[in-house]
Parts: structure tokens; C-alpha cells; sequence
């Protein structure tokens, strides 16, 4: 086993021991499945006042009326259980004192750096692999387009992946959990509240530049269905920069 | 195998280490000695190249610090200040980390790992989570880490506290054994474990080298007279004004305990015989009579107090150095 894999494999062993991946897991599916329920009785509702109105069979678009409003509102989910997942990643090594021993280890801080984010990654996938039961058992019952749900889950991924990075930033920063996991929420608050500053300037050219910073507008448009470079370039490269900000940061904090 | 020219630390305007120089031979146990906060664990921390020196170069089996870390990285067993374990791991998951950490695996990894368990006497302890262990297991579980990879140059910083007295001793032993065939350095503030354990001592105190000798030569160094206590059953009065009388014999005061005396004689003479006579024709009844050697406490504490010591300390520092 490489140097990356035994230290991916000793984060995951310290996910799985601490009840923080339960915990985090069981309310995020808790409110995923709950979400799921509203959204389809609503469209139930709908349904059967469209039967009414109509007579005869209502032809309902899912995809619409669940799927993404679902989509909508986990990003709420995303940005509070995000970071009390990532917060321990740099923060407890620190606290611990086992920073010392990883970075005078032949692991370079690349690899470790790496590592805590895929695995803290993986973690993430396999709550969101979970949550594909939804869509699944709802197939059985109804009819409705797959691929926006998939572009969806695309854009859901790519939006985790960016607030995990935030996060492992934070975690970076501090050797208290408490106030990684802060940080990263107000970073994350902030980033969002952005493409609010970005409609009040309108469209102009600051405005345009502010709203591109916000996930907003590239989530949107994935869970509209729409899979556009630009928005991909925007997941990947905020990605990108925000390891190598946590690089950096990892880099100085020995000198202190 | 290690060599270290002239670091200096600076956090902003605290100089934390300055111009230290020192080096270590193959096979040499080297003990670090100062009080807290004189930069042991700084230089400890350069040398693992955990942090950069401000200036200065630090090379460890021919690498430099700073140019090549990965290869020293490699080469260096490290025990920090507080055992760097994970508490929800195993002891024997834990070596396994630090083995495929290392790039250890397969049958080498079992084999490192055994003799790392047998080493610190682990055994009865491999399938229990280390947070549920004791200090000074947990010690130990940082030692086996060090020493899992078999690793040229040992740094070991505190590696006896927290253990037991007879986990202590049975430490000791371990690091005697290392030598030889690996070069250690350790840093303690318990005397009695460098003249245990190593061949030279090197005092730091307040970021600077004070001295660097065997601990045997630097208590001859600091000695500026033989002292001499000597016990009497039936002391007479004129006891000291007798003593005294004795050529060879500087001084002579009275003891805090009736009978016994302290008697200074000129450096490099035994005097002990003299004395010996002396007190049995005089029928005073002897009951003790030996040489007082100093103490690498004696030596440590005077070479690292500031208040009476400092003019001294210095002149010794530089004669050392120069030596």
C-alpha cells in the first residue's frame, strides 16, 4: 500500500470509530428522505387538483417539481453538515500533536494533503450514494426523466466537493475543531450570499464577475439539466485553488 | 552523521536558537541538556526537518535539511515532545500505518513491526486501542513508531517520561544497545540519565551551546579544587587547626553534622592517604573519608544559572568550543 492509500485508510478508520460520521450521516438522510416526502406529496396534491381541474389523467413533470426543489434545498443540508465532517481533518492532527509526526514523515505534504481530502470525500459519495434509493424507488412507481436527476447528482457532488476543500482549508487554519467548523460555514455563507450582491449589480461587468464566484448560478444550471464547461471549469478550478491554498497553508503552519 | 553548523531560530524578535554547532559521530549517543525552553526541542524539530532554521545549516547522514528533506525524512526515527499516536487505532494497526507510511510492507512490515512490539515489550498490549493505554505505554508506542524502520539516526526528545522506574531503566538499556550501530541523540532534564546513557553531552541553555563534553570530563572541567569528606567519631578540638597543617591541604571547614569535615586540597592531588594518617596517629576515630566529585548536576547548575554563574559560563563555552 502506497503512502496516500495507508493514510486515506487511517482517516476513514477515524471516521467510522467516531460516532461524528453516524451522527452526520443519519440527519442528513433523516432530512434528504424527509425533503424526498414533502416534495412528492406536494406533488400529489397537485395532482389530484390537476384532475380535477382537467379531468382525466394529470401529467405530471417530476422532474420539476421534486427532483429540483429537492436538489435545491439539500444545498442548505450540504452547507451545515459539510463542515462539522471536515473540521477534525488538520485541526485534531494539530491538537493532537500528530502533525509533527505526519509532516516529519516521507509523506509529502501533497500526499497528505490529498489523502484527507479523498477520503473525507469518499465519505461524502457514500452518503449521497445512499440517498440514490429516492430516485430508485421512485421509478418504480412513476415515470420521469433520468438525466437531469443524474446531472443533478453531478452538480451535487461537485458542489460538496467544493465545500468539503473549503472546509479542509478551515480545518488548516486552526488547531480548534470548533472554530474550523465555523470558519468554513461563514466562508461558505458568504460565497453563497454572493450571488445575491451579484443581482443587485445587475448585469454589469462586476456584477457578472461577483455572481460567477457564487456556486449559485453553476449548481443551478446542473440541476437544471445542463452541463456546461464554463460551470465545470468554475467546480474544478475553485477546487484546484483551494488545495493548493490548503497546501500552502499546511506548508507555513510547521514554521510557527 | 549529523551535523549541525551555526542554526539560529528566530520567532520574529525571540531568538529561540542561536549559532548552535555540534555534531554526531556514527554509533554516538549524544544527550541534549537545558532547562525547558532553552531550544532543545527547536533544534530537535530542524534536524527532523519539521521546521527550516533561520540560518545555519543542519545535514543529517550527508542530506541537507533544507535541500533534501525527504531524504532525511527517510533516514530519521523521531519521537517528538508528546507520542504521536491516534488514539482509536490499535497499537498494531498504528505500526501498520507507520509502516506502509514508511514504505514498509509485506513480510519486512511484519518483521519490523515484531521486533518493534518485542523491543518495547508491547506484546500484551497490541490488540488494545491506544487510547485506552497509559502514559507510559503510550511512550512506548511512540518509541516503536521511532524505531520501526530501523532508521540510521535516532532523535528522541523526552523519551523517559512518563515511564515507570523500571520501564525507565529498561529504556536506557534499549538506547545503549542502539548504539553502535545508530546515532542518537536525545534531549532530557534528568541528569543522572545522560551520564546513564550517553557518551557526550551538549548544554544548551537559552539558546546557546554552553558546553559539550563526556559528562566525566565535564565535571573535571568545572572543578577548581579536590574536595575531600571525612568523618570523625572523636573529633578533638584542634582538629581543623591539624588539618590544615597537612601541606597540600587548601582548606578546611566543619561539616553540618558533628564530626565531619570538608577538606579542600590543590587540583590533581589525591590527598586521601595524608589525611588518613594523620587522623589514626591522632586517634580521632575515622569513619569515613572519600572524595567528593561534582555532580553533572553540580555542572549543569552552574553552567545554566544566570544570577552568579553567567561570566563563567561563558569563558567555559568558548574553551570548550574551542577544544
Amino acid at each position: 500500500m502506497t503512502p496516500v492509500g495507508a493514510l486515506i485508510a487511517k482517516e476513514l478508520r477515524g471516521y467510522f470509530v467516531s460516532p461524528v460520521v453516524y451522527v452526520v450521516g443519519a440527519v442528513f438522510l433523516l432530512i434528504f428522505g424527509l425533503l424526498s416526502y414533502l416534495y412528492i406529496v406536494f406533488a400529489g396534491a397537485q395532482a389530484i387538483q390537476l384532475m380535477q381541474l382537467q379531468g382525466g389523467v394529470a401529467q405530471l413533470n417530476l422532474n420539476d417539481l421534486v427532483f429540483r426543489n429537492l436538489f435545491a434545498s439539500v444545498r442548505f443540508v450540504l452547507l451545515i453538515i459539510l463542515p462539522i465532517l471536515t473540521m477534525r481533518l488538520f485541526a485534531e492532527e494539530r491538537k493532537l500533536r500528530t502533525f509533527e509526526f505526519l509532516m516529519t514523515s516521507p509523506a509529502g505534504i501533497n500526499e497528505i494533503v490529498a489523502a484527507k481530502f479523498v477520503s473525507v470525500l469518499l465519505v461524502f459519495l457514500g452518503l449521497v450514494g445512499l440517498t440514490g434509493l429516492m430516485p430508485a424507488v421512485l421509478m418504480l412507481f412513476s415515470d420521469f426523466d433520468w438525466y437531469p436527476v443524474l446531472t443533478g447528482y453531478l452538480g451535487l457532488i461537485l458542489l460538496g466537493a467544493l465545500f468539503l476543500a473549503v472546509g479542509l482549508l478551515a480545518s488548516a487554519l486552526t488547531e480548534n475543531q470548533i472554530v474550523a467548523a465555523f470558519l468554513s460555514f461563514g466562508i461558505l455563507l458568504v460565497v453563497w450570499l454572493l450571488s445575491g450582491v451579484g443581482s443587485l449589480l445587475g448585469d454589469t461587468l462586476p456584477g457578472q464577475i461577483v455572481s460567477y464566484l457564487s456556486f449559485m448560478e453553476h449548481y443551478d444550471r446542473l440541476v437544471r439539466g445542463l452541463i456546461d464547461t464554463k460551470d465545470l471549469v468554475y467546480f474544478f478550478s475553485g477546487l484546484a485553488l483551494l488545495l493548493f491554498l490548503t497546501h500552502r497553508i499546511v506548508e507555513t503552519a510547521r514554521w510557527k | 552523521m549529523i551535523e549541525v553548523q551555526n542554526i539560529t531560530k528566530r520567532y520574529g524578535n525571540l531568538t529561540a536558537i542561536d549559532r548552535v554547532t555540534f555534531s554526531v559521530a556514527k554509533g554516538e549517543v549524544l544527550a541534549f541538556l537545558g532547562p525547558n525552553g532553552a531550544g532543545k526541542t527547536t533544534t530537535m524539530r530542524i534536524l527532523t526537518c519539521f521546521m527550516p532554521a533561520t540560518d545555519g545549516i543542519a545535514k543529517v547522514a550527508g542530506f541537507d535539511c533544507l535541500e533534501q528533506p525527504m531524504e532525511v525524512k527517510r533516514r530519521i526515527g523521531y519521537l517528538p515532545e508528546t507520542p504521536p499516536v491516534y488514539q482509536e487505532l490499535t497499537v498494531t494497526e498504528y505500526l501498520t500505518f507507520v509502516a506502509r507510511l514508511r514504505g514498509i510492507t509485506g513480510r519486512e512490515q511484519t518483521a519490523a513491526m515484531d521486533r518493534s512490539i518485542e523491543r518495547l515489550a508491547l506484546g500484551s498490549v497490541r490488540h488494545r486501542l491506544i487510547g485506552n493505554l497509559s502514559r507510559g505505554y503510550r511512550q512506548r508506542v511512540g518509541l516503536a513508531q521511532a524505531l520501526l524502520h530501523d532508521p540510521p539516526v535516532l532523535i528522541l526528545d523526552e523519551p523517559t517520561v512518563g515511564l515507570d522506574p523500571k520501564q525507565i531503566i529498561e529504556i536506557r538499556e534499549l538506547i545503549k544497545s542502539l548504539a553502535g550501530s545508530h546515532s542518537v541523540i536525545l534531549s532530557t532534564h534528568i541528569l543522572p540519565e545522560a551520564t546513564a546513557v550517553c557518551q557526550r553531552v551538549v548544554i544548551i541553555n537559552g539558546g546557546r551551546i554552553v558546553a559539550e563534553d563526556t559528562p566525566d570530563q565535564l565535571s573535571a572541567r568545572l572543578r577548581q579544587s579536590e574536595k575531600i569528606s571525612l568523618t570523625l567519631k572523636a573529633p578533638q578540638a584542634d582538629c581543623l587547626t591539624r588539618l590544615q597543617t597537612i601541606p597540600g591541604v587548601l582548606h578546611v571547614s566543619a561539616g553540618q553534622a558533628p564530626g565531619s569535615f570538608l577538606v579542600e586540597c590543590a587540583l590533581g592531588q589525591d590527598m586521601r592517604d595524608e589525611i588518613a594518617r594523620v587522623v589514626v596517629t591522632q586517634q580521632w576515630g575515622l569513619l569515613e573519608l572519600r572524595t567528593i566529585s561534582m555532580t553533572l548536576e553540580d555542572v549543569f547548575l552552574k553552567l545554566t544559572q544566570h544570577e552568579d554563574g553567567l561570566p563563567q559560563t561563558a569563558s567555559v563555552g568558548t574553551e570548550v568550543s574551542a577544544s
